[in-house]
């Protein structure tokens, strides 16, 4: 009997762009298989999988995942509560901030899982992972073994038929590796049905499944049994069939590694590293603890561990990039000094990233470093490097698009340009192909062996540990072991150094749990194979046959569901008509805890629009106020005097002292110390007495052309009042106007720039911040690729901005209370008319906006694209095109039509109306109706354009 | 010293190939100081142009239909007919900013002699507007009721008469105003973003601690964002001096562009060092963005270059003065619009140079702390 195939791919083509990612890819994965695809980074692996889990949309092919055609919108719906997907990246699909039980839950959540369910799960998960003790600790805050563990939680929470696991291992310590595995093998016995697929990038662990995939350059290579694949290549390990079945261009050179011995060293030699009792703490954590070792000159000398046990803060310290807390560290016999410049020639150092400017080309970067190391005759060196790395085809192509392998190679020519005696290189070969990663390591050996280099090299890989003179092992910032390679493996009796590795590690173990009995109990079965007999006891831990009686407690099984069960009928099937409240909620609940947990949003989300709003207030004001004037007065009479009087007298002016003569009357105007100048000419009393009009001149600083128009008005005002007051005063009567025109300022009789400008600013800053911070929620999401979660669980896009869009609102209503009470108390500003209206009108528009800010998100990759876009796209609606300074009225064409779909101009109408306007509830109703109509629109839109799968 | 330079020298030529290469950054800095300038120079107008005005006519005379006629474009648009009623609900929803009511018999009482009032009803709510407009509106109604009456206005009969001038900018074109200091506050803005983005980003992908393994101080790396970014903002600024301002808007440049550079240069140390400030503090360029409207809108709001300083509270511009910003408006004004030379704006540029000296040592402190705590 062959039952049908778990996952069913053909002829599927994938393509970024014009990358080409798969080609033409075909394969079936039988039900219940364990299968590895395997294959170096950037090859394929990863879309493959996004493509069977229903992350990725599917281009070109068919993908058939438990007998549904992804095609099928409403089958992929109802496939995915059975299918699990953990993304590749520690943690990739979990929230750092959330603590372990958080994460749990919003998974548990997501997928319908009701109180009681979730935390009997729950429960038992992290009691079978030994995450149980640390339900409190922020996802962040574990180590990459514990994530991945946590990730798998997180994935097998709903109980799925489909296991996709995309590199769960990479940068895990050997010891977590194997648990991880183990642990994957006991749930496999439990539910003997589940199909699991894992992509990984370390050979060796194919060896383990029942079947193999073997992937280069988007091509499926082969696929069959490991055993089969070593027999057809006659290899005895899979690196080296896989090395094999590459194609001749790609293999051509390539040989086996040969290290040759190292030179014996001269007994009184002084070492190239010494460290004694270095030690490194941040905070209450110990990176690294008091760890001490000494590196010949010309030695290779490996450094292996888990991530964040202490390898990248050691180099650090090593290079003066981080001072040690206790301890000392001796470059060739001198304390590690940071503003030492003369060591810093002497060492070369490679991060553990890409870290070279990946805008420059290769060319450029080898400049740059040359010019700042300050190289004599550096032409002829780096013409030499350049031809040994075989850079030469790449010397004007941007390092950003390089292979890795090539990037990894332009690293080491950078770090070795200025002849450095001592490498210090992190991690240099992770997610390298092997043929690259030999090529590395051939380079290395060179510089070891002919160039007499020391060598201080991190890595994952055991087979590059191997070719180390000596390695250290560390686990939590302590060296567990150090020495020759083999002499290692003997000590612990082990086949391999992986073995021998494993060994160390338990035994630390061990002695940590003597010192702190709190640790996390090993689940049963954990101990088998310890000191050397492991990899007799357990050869195959992913074979078929569970290799432990009782794996799983019986709780977890009593819900697995049976066998080939492919009806459906599964936990988490759950689909509500429109909207799911459970899963909306789960979203909001998360983005609450998260915004709760970042400083810099909560602060902006909670007093920006305070802070705004009081610059605001007192930044953007039409008044013209306290207009500085100088007079210079060449007649000095009663008359003329009376004249100043006026502008004296005013509230709008404020005299400066009188001016010596023209000039520096002219001077005060341009020194900006006077708005305006008068000049009263000699007879100006004696002219008027007579009836000779005498002329004033007053001269105006035009710079601020506003405000000089307004000075304008006043000054006739004044001028007209004197002349009145001299008429009236000499009893001549001046003709009556035929007409008079009386003003009425409504609303605003004062004329006061704060009634009217205080309500408008609340609505420019409750469109700005909120949509900003909606925007970020979302945004933050895909760049931190936990939106996975929104393309391969049932949540709908509805449910996902909704819950996303709720605890914003609550904020920005929250926002709109401060406001309101700020404008009343601080400004004086009373709401004249419907506080009720206000308030209601207030509430419908930060719903708009933030649903605003959601339907940007859709459209922006990065979080700066989302804080920068969001910010122009609000702010230049809402300040040029709501009637914010300029009536709508008076708006033409485009930008008539800009302001009349932007919610913000029917909210101003809200606010000032309430506010100045003193408007009733009924009168204001019509306004509030129309902000409110962008609502459903802007959802609609938002969920319309985001996707439910990634391309 | 020679090293020094060499270094600064160096590492600023990789930011000027950073940015070369950074498509997004180079275009949005190379759009603010071209076609920013231009749409705010020419968007926000404080002139009155297009206002929407009513008229309830209850006279229903010649004359108040050549009132109703004369008011026209640009300034305002043609008058809507309205009846009492209307007049509430169309001001409530800001509809017209302006309601002119003539009342019934208006004719016949100017013939008369009883010189009859016209109610001009103003939206106060509309700040920008309603003054001017209200200023507007006067004149035309005086001169049309004059003109009707056959009676000319007689200015010289006024006992005193006045000479208004306003110096600077006679026509009182709003363009050179927002042209200007929309340069003005690009110059602040685009410092700060540039500095602050191009520090993040080499912290972003490593290539910060890269640098420190090399024989380069702190104060090179620090010196050579300063210098990179600012000498691309100081090109630009005379980009769009030259052919913005005085090209596309025609706006005199009334001082000395020398004099404004050599001000602006020195106003870019403490820029750009503030730019550095942020980008030690932001985690990542999104914390920048939000850092940025806390911190960086509000300075340059506050500055004078958008409302004269002497509107806002004591106290604020007491504060203000701390801030290099507000000296930076205050020479761009001076030279640029008023002609002012250096003798008039020296103490202007020594505080600049002053407090910005100051905060770039606290700034370059910081840095230097911030790249100890490098983990």
């Amino acid at each position: 009997m062959t039952p049908a195939p778990a996952v069913s791919l053909s002829g599927v083509r994938h393509r970024y762009g014009r990358t080409v990612a798969l080609e033409d890819a075909s394969l079936d994965i039988p039900a219940g298989a364990s299968v590895a695809i395997i294959g170096p980074d950037g090859i394929g692996k990863s879309t493959l999988l996004g493509l069977i889990s229903t992350a990725k949309k599917v281009q070109q092919g068919s993908v058939r995942v438990l007998g549904t055609d992804l095609a099928d919108r409403r089958g992929r719906a109802a496939l995915q509560p059975r299918i699990a997907y953990m993304p590749q990246g520690l943690g990739r699909n979990l929230y750092a901030d959330l603590s372990v039980a958080e994460n749990l839950q919003f998974f548990g959540r997501l997928f319908g899982l009701d109180a009681a369910e979730r935390r009997r799960r729950i429960a038992d998960l992290l009691e079978s992972t030994g995450l149980a003790p640390f339900p409190d600790r922020p996802a962040g805050k574990l180590s990459g073994g514990m994530k991945q563990k946590l990730g798998l939680c997180c994935a097998l929470l709903h109980d799925p038929d489909l296991l996709i696991l995309d590199e769960p291992t990479t940068g895990v310590d050997p010891l977590s590796r194997r648990q991880f595995w183990e642990l994957i093998a006991r749930i496999r016995a439990g539910r003997p049905g589940m199909t699991v697929l894992v992509a990984t990038s370390y050979m060796d662990e194919a060896e383990r499944f029942d079947r193999v995939v073997m992937m280069n350059a988007g091509r499926l290579l082969a696929h069959d049994t490991p055993a089969a694949l070593k027999a057809r290549t006659g290899t005895a390990e899979l690196e080296e069939a896989f090395v094999a079945l590459l194609p001749e261009e790609v293999r051509r050179g390539h040989e086996r590694l040969v290290v040759p011995p190292r030179p014996p060293e001269p007994a009184d030699a002084e070492p190239a590293i010494e460290a004694v009792g270095l030690t490194r703490r941040f905070g209450d954590f110990t990176a690294v603890s008091d760890i001490s070792f000494r590196i010949g000159r010309g030695e290779i000398f490996g450094f292996l561990g888990s991530n964040g046990c202490g390898k990248t803060t050691t180099m650090k310290m090593l290079t003066g990039l981080l001072p040690a807390s206790a301890g000392e560290a001796r470059l060739f016999g001198r304390p590690v000094d940071a503003g030492d410049m003369e060591s810093r020639r002497r060492v070369g150092y490679m991060a553990q990233a890409f870290s070279l400017y990946g805008e420059l080309t290769v060319r450029q970067n080898l400049d740059l470093h040359a010019r700042l190391f300050d190289l004599d005759g550096a032409d002829a060196r780096l013409a030499a490097l350049v031809e040994r790395f075989g850079l030469p085809p790449y010397l004007d192509a941007v390092a950003d698009r390089l292979p890795l392998g090539v990037r990894q190679r332009l690293s080491l020519a950078v770090a070795i340009l200025h002849g450095p005696e001592l490498l210090i290189l992190d991690e240099p070969t992770s997610g390298v192909d092997p043929v690259a990663r030999d090529q590395f390591w051939r380079d290395l050996i060179a510089l070891s062996r002919d160039q007499g280099v020391t060598i201080f090299v991190s890595t994952h890989f055991m087979n590059e540990a191997a070719r180390c003179d000596r390695v250290a092992f560390m686990n939590a910032g302590r060296v567990i072991a150090a020495g020759p390679p083999d002499e290692l493996r003997r000590q612990q009796q082990a086949d391999s150094l992986d073995d021998a590795f494993i060994g160390f590690m338990r035994q630390a173990e061990e002695n940590a749990q003597l010192d702190t009995p709190p640790t996390p109990p090993l689940p049963p079965g954990e101990r088998v194979g310890v000191r050397g007999t492991h990899s007799v006891t357990v050869p195959k831990i992913l074979a078929s046959e569970p290799p432990h009686p009782n794996p799983l407690p019986a709780s977890r099984r009593s819900f697995a569901s049976p066998a080939g069960n492919t009806s459906g009928a599964c936990v988490g099937g759950e689909r509500g008509p429109f909207v799911s409240t459970r899963r909306l909620l789960a979203y909001a609940w998360r983005e609450t805890l998260e915004l709760r947990r970042d400083p810099v949003r909560l602060t902006v989300a909670l007093l920006g629009t305070v802070l705004l709003m009081l610059v605001f207030g007192f930044g953007i004001t039409m008044d013209v106020e306290n207009l500085t004037f100088a007079v210079l007065d060449h007649d000095r009479s009663p008359e003329s005097r009376a004249y100043v009087e006026q502008f004296d007298g005013s509230r709008s002016f404020r005299a400066t002292p009188p001016a010596i003569d023209a000039r520096d009357l002219a001077l005060r105007l341009q020194r900006g110390e006077a708005a305006l100048t008068i000049e009263i000419p000699e007879g100006f009393g004696r002219d008027l007495r007579r009836g000779r009009p005498p002329e004033v001149a007053v001269r105006i600083d035009g710079a601020m052309p506003f405000r000089a128009e307004t000075i304008q008005g006043y000054v006739a005002g004044l001028h007209q009042r004197f002349i009145e007051d001299a008429a009236t005063a000499s009893g001549v009567a001046l003709p009556a106007p035929a007409a008079t025109l009386e003003m009425r300022y409504r609303y605003n009789q004062a004329f006061r720039s704060l009634d009217a400008m205080v309500p408008s600013d609340i609505g420019l800053l409750l469109v700005f911040i909120p949509a900003i911070l909606a925007a970020l929620g979302v945004v933050r999401e895909k760049e931190l690729g936990s939106i996975t979660n929104l393309y391969v669980t049932p949540v709908t896009r509805l449910e996902f901005l909704l819950g996303k869009q709720l605890p914003y609102i609550a904020l920005a209503a929250f926002n709109l209370l401060l406001m309101v009470a700020m404008a009343v108390t601080l400004f004086g500003v009373p709401v004249k008319g419907s506080l009720i209206g206000l308030l209601l009108g207030g509430l419908v528009y930060v719903v708009a906006t933030t649903a605003l800010g959601l339907l940007i998100s859709v459209f922006t990759a990065t979080q700066t694209a989302a804080v920068f876009g969001t910010a122009i796209v609000t702010m230049l609606p809402a300040t040029q095109f709501s009637g914010m300074l300029q009536p709508v009225a008076t708006l033409e064409g485009g930008a008539w039509l800009f302001g009349t779909l932007f919610p913000t101009t029917h909210f101003l109408k809200v606010s000032v109306g309430a506010f100045t306007k003193g408007l009733a509830f009924p009168e204001l109703l019509p306004f509030i109706l129309a902000t409110a109509a962008f609502i459903p629109v802007f959802l609609a839109l938002g969920v319309a354009f985001l996707p439910k799968q990634e391309r | 010293m020679m090293r020094f330079l060499r270094n600064s020298l160096t590492l600023a030529r990789k930011e000027w190939i950073s940015l070369l290469r950074d498509a997004f950054m180079l275009g949005f800095v190379v759009y603010s100081f071209t076609f920013s300038v231009y749409s705010q120079a020419t968007g926000i107008s404080h002139e009155l142009r297009n206002a929407a005005i009513a008229i309830v006519d209850e006279d229903r005379s010649t004359l108040s239909q050549r009132l109703a006629s004369s008011f026209h474009r640009p300034e305002f648009q043609t008058p809507v007919m309205i009846g009492h009623a209307e007049v509430d609900p169309a001001m409530d929803s800001a509809r017209y900013t302006f309601v002119l009511d003539i009342p019934p018999d208006f004719q016949a009482d100017v013939l008369a002699g009883r010189s009859p009032a016209i109610q001009l009803l103003i939206d106060a709510t509309a700040m920008m507007q309603a003054g001017i407009g209200a200023g507007t509106i006067q004149g035309i109604v005086e001169d049309e009721v004059g003109r009707f009456v056959r009676r000319e206005a007689d200015g010289s009969a006024a006992p005193v008469s006045l000479q208004l001038r306003v110096a600077y900018n006679e026509a009182l074109d709003t363009k050179w105003f927002t042209g200007t200091m929309s340069v003005v506050s690009n110059v602040t803005m685009l410092a700060v973003l540039l500095s602050g983005a191009a520090l993040i980003r080499e912290r972003e992908h490593g290539t910060l601690e890269h640098l420190l393994v090399m024989p380069v101080r702190p104060a090179e790396i620090m010196a050579a964002k300063v210098l990179a970014n600012g000498a691309v903002i100081l090109v630009l600024t005379l980009v769009a001096l030259y052919a913005v301002l005085r090209g596309l808007l025609s706006v005199p440049l009334a001082g000395s562009v020398p004099l404004f550079l050599a001000g602006t240069a020195l106003y870019l140390f403490f820029a750009t060092a503030l730019g550095i400030f942020l980008g030690t503090v932001a985690r990542s360029m999104p914390q920048l963005g939000l850092l940025f409207i806390l911190i960086v809108l509000p300075m340059n709001m506050l500055s004078g270059g958008f409302t004269p300083l002497e509107s806002e509270p004591q106290w604020l511009q007491m504060a203000m003065q701390l801030s290099p910003s507000t000296h930076f408006v205050a020479f761009a004004q001076a030279i640029l619009f008023r002609g002012a030379g250096f003798d008039v704006v020296w103490p202007r540029f020594a505080a600049t140079a002053g407090i910005g000296a100051l905060f770039f040592a606290w700034s370059l402190a910081r840095f230097r702390k911030h790249l100890a705590s490098f983990r």
